[in-house]
């Protein structure tokens, strides 16, 4: 069954084009991947999709669990089951994380989650992810060094239970034993109800979570998709060759 | 894209309920020796004191308006009646102070406090205090708390040495104008190493329609000793000027320890020209807690005067500038004694057009060395349309200190709001949570009861402008 099914979706920053024309359907249960060089346009879908205010949709349509996602506010698509683990989270001073998770929770299920087995869940899933329990109380990503930023943001993901996750460059700015502890998690995090779409240009990740589906994006389109071979064969080559193919393709075309 | 609804004015509720005037007794509008006579005929004052008021009222008609800061032009203060006298005396029973007047302190919680948090609490309505009492055991101490007036006769050698020394009627317009008609205000006086656990509390409310109000405050902590001090401000909104003009002054003496903590949440008609100062002996600490919201105009700058070796300072200020008003705020310092510390943080917001502008004074004498200070100022704008200024002036008297000073103007951040939304939170209650983490410094040090005030006006004040 589908969670999201986006069709041609083309975007533009002040102008100029950067989706150009994006074809992805994610199912249940699914994990995807995609993978592309710097500017390729990989986070620009993940801020679309979550509807980031500079960014301006010129065509296209995206069905999310059924519904016109791109007719939806930022939060009524928090509140559908979409969630994006920024690749840059703000900060945000004077407010705690406990309060913050408790109110995104409040607001997401729609109902106001009991302050003890609230804080015992909280507590479990930041244990698993080797996070200091006295995080609940820091201001949110004040402070945070990156991997710290990252973590929090991979424990709002267990918190709110989303239908489709997607993963802004999690990995940028971790090291490699926080890479493993994130992606474990998120691995486990899965399941035959949720799908999780995992934006990288770091195939090393791949040692920790298994993609269903792997895409290469480069200058906003996906030039193919396939298995777990496609990373390997991104690792041997590069995204040189699948330039020169969108070349050829727009040549022919 | 949402539909936006603006609501012009924000309705205060509790604040802007209104009591029919009934009085005792009104001065004309205006200002005349007549009328100065008048008012301390009917307060039945000492000789002295009328004198002085007549001294303070020739020099406050030889004062220019000041020009810097915010704009008095239409300030018309002979059409301000000066004094205002409500129609009871004072009562140290909440039982017997006149029902209305009852009604409209029990709306601000006043009694409620006293029974939960208090050691003691003043009320003063319109120009005289109707309400004062407090804690058996702090009166078998020796404490003094009770209103000015009465303090004026009761404690006539205190009062004397003290009274108006440290705001003088020289000082500016305003001063003058307050020595000339002060009424009612605050007096409290704790004898050598007295600890007072729990805070006195003086509420003053402003019911009549283009009246002044001058109340004056006066504290005195001896030796050893400590306090808490709390002072609330409120008036409901008329279309007429309102003039507030107090006079708070402070006297800490060596190892003593006083925090100050107010909230002034006057209607958005009322001229808040406010002046209080503090000084402070050896090792001694002043702490001002200072909350500045309603008004149209203010102009108010705690002022901390640190002349005792080791004494210490610290200035925790909130102020919230929406459509219409124009609050030029601050506080200033001066290390006149070795090895004094202070520190000042500072936080505005602006909305709708609102401005909000810091000024601050930070003064090292030559012979203070030794001297430890930091300064953050920090202001959030709401929208494109609101204005925010800092003006920190530094003058160090010498090379031997550690001055540090830090200045933030910002905007909140789309970023921000995006990345909260993102979390399921709407965009109202995405910036509700930005302002109230931004203030959220300022709230902890607040009484608990203005801290949820401040959050509920945060919440208001925000709920009327995102759709």
């Amino acid at each position: 069954m589908q969670i999201i099914k986006i069709d041609n979706l083309k975007s533009e920053v002040d102008g100029s084009a950067i989706l150009k024309g994006i074809d992805l359907t994610i199912n249940k249960g699914e994990i995807h991947v995609i993978m592309g060089p710097n500017g390729a346009g990989k986070s620009t879908l993940a801020n679309v999709l979550m509807g980031h205010p500079s960014h301006e949709v010129t065509e296209g349509k995206v069905t999310f669990m059924g519904k016109d996602l791109l007719d939806m506010k930022v939060d009524e698509r928090a509140k559908a089951g979409l969630f994006l683990s920024f690749q840059y989270p703000q900060e945000v001073p004077g407010v705690t994380v406990e309060n913050f998770l408790r109110t995104a929770k409040k607001e997401v299920s729609g109902i106001m989650p009991m302050m003890t087995q609230f804080n015992k869940d909280v507590k479990k899933q930041m244990s698993d992810l080797d996070m200091d329990e006295k995080y609940l109380s820091r201001y949110l990503n004040q402070g945070f060094s990156g991997g710290e930023k990252k973590k929090n943001e991979i424990l709002q993901m267990a918190v709110l239970n989303p239908k489709l996750a997607i993963l802004d460059e999690t990995d940028s700015g971790l090291d490699v034993d926080a890479i493993r502890v994130v992606y474990e998690t998120v691995q486990k995090l899965a399941n035959e109800n949720n799908a999780i779409l995992v934006i990288t240009h770091y195939n090393k990740i791949l040692n920790y979570i298994k993609p269903d589906v792997v895409h290469v994006l480069v200058d906003g389109k996906i030039v193919k998709s396939g298995d777990l071979s496609l990373a390997e064969e991104i690792e041997q080559k590069g995204y040189e060759s699948f330039k020169n193919a969108l070349d050829d393709a727009s040549l022919s075309a | 894209m949402a539909q936006k609804t603006h609501i012009e004015e924000v309705n205060r509720g509790i604040y802007d309920v209104i009591n029919p005037e009934n009085h005792r007794f009104v001065a004309d509008k205006g200002l005349t020796e007549d009328i100065i006579r008048e008012i301390s005929r009917e307060k039945n004052e000492p000789e002295w004191m009328l004198e002085f008021r007549l001294k303070s009222l020739e020099i406050y008609k030889s004062k220019p308006i000041p020009t810097w800061g915010a704009d008095l032009s239409d300030l018309d203060v002979e059409n301000i009646v000066h004094y205002v006298k409500p129609n009871t005396d004072m009562k140290h029973s909440w039982d017997e102070v006149p029902e209305e007047i009852k009604q409209t302190f029990e709306r601000l919680g006043i009694p409620e406090a006293e029974r939960k948090s208090l050691a003691g609490v003043g009320a003063q309505y319109d120009s005289e205090v109707v309400y004062h009492s407090m804690q058996e055991d702090l009166i078998k101490q020796g404490v003094i708390y009770t209103d000015m007036d009465s303090a004026v006769k009761q404690h006539e050698d205190i009062v004397r040495k003290y009274f108006m020394t440290l705001i003088t009627n020289r000082d500016h317009k305003f001063s003058a104008l307050h020595g000339a008609v002060w009424s009612g205000g605050s007096f409290v006086y704790v004898p050598e190493g007295v600890q007072v656990e729990l805070p006195l509390q003086s509420y003053f409310r402003l019911n009549a329609k283009g009246a002044g109000q001058f109340e004056h405050t006066l504290i005195v902590v001896e030796k050893g000793a400590s306090l808490h001090f709390i002072e609330g401000c409120s008036a409901p909104k008329y279309s007429v000027q309102n003039l507030h003009a107090g006079a708070v002054e402070l006297f800490v003496k060596e190892e003593a320890k006083l925090r100050y903590s107010t909230i002034e949440n006057w209607s958005r008609n009322m001229y808040n020209l406010n002046t209080k100062r503090s000084v402070v002996d050896k090792n001694g600490r002043i702490e001002w807690v200072s909350g500045s919201f309603g008004s149209r105009v203010s102009m108010l700058y705690p002022m901390s005067i640190l002349r005792g070796e080791g004494a210490s300072s610290e200035f925790t200020g909130i102020t919230f500038a929406a459509k219409g008003q124009y609050l030029d705020t601050g506080t200033k310092v001066v290390h006149s004694a070795p090895n004094t510390s202070s520190i000042v943080n500072s936080k505005s917001i602006s909305k709708d057009g609102g401005h909000a502008f810091y000024r601050g004074l930070l003064r090292v004498t030559p012979n203070a060395v030794g001297v430890k200070s930091t300064v953050n100022c920090e202001s959030l704008m709401l929208d494109n349309r609101s204005k925010s200024d800092t003006l920190p002036i530094i003058e160090i008297g010498n090379d031997q200190v550690d001055i540090g000073h830090e200045a933030k103007i910002g905007r909140i951040s789309d970023e921000t709001i995006f990345y909260l939304m993102s979390r399921g939170i709407s965009e109202a209650e995405a910036k509700a949570m930005i302002v109230r983490g931004f203030v959220e410094p300022i709230t902890k040090e607040l009484p608990l009861e203005y801290a949820v005030e401040l959050n509920n006006l945060i919440t208001l004040e925000l709920e009327g402008t995102i759709g």
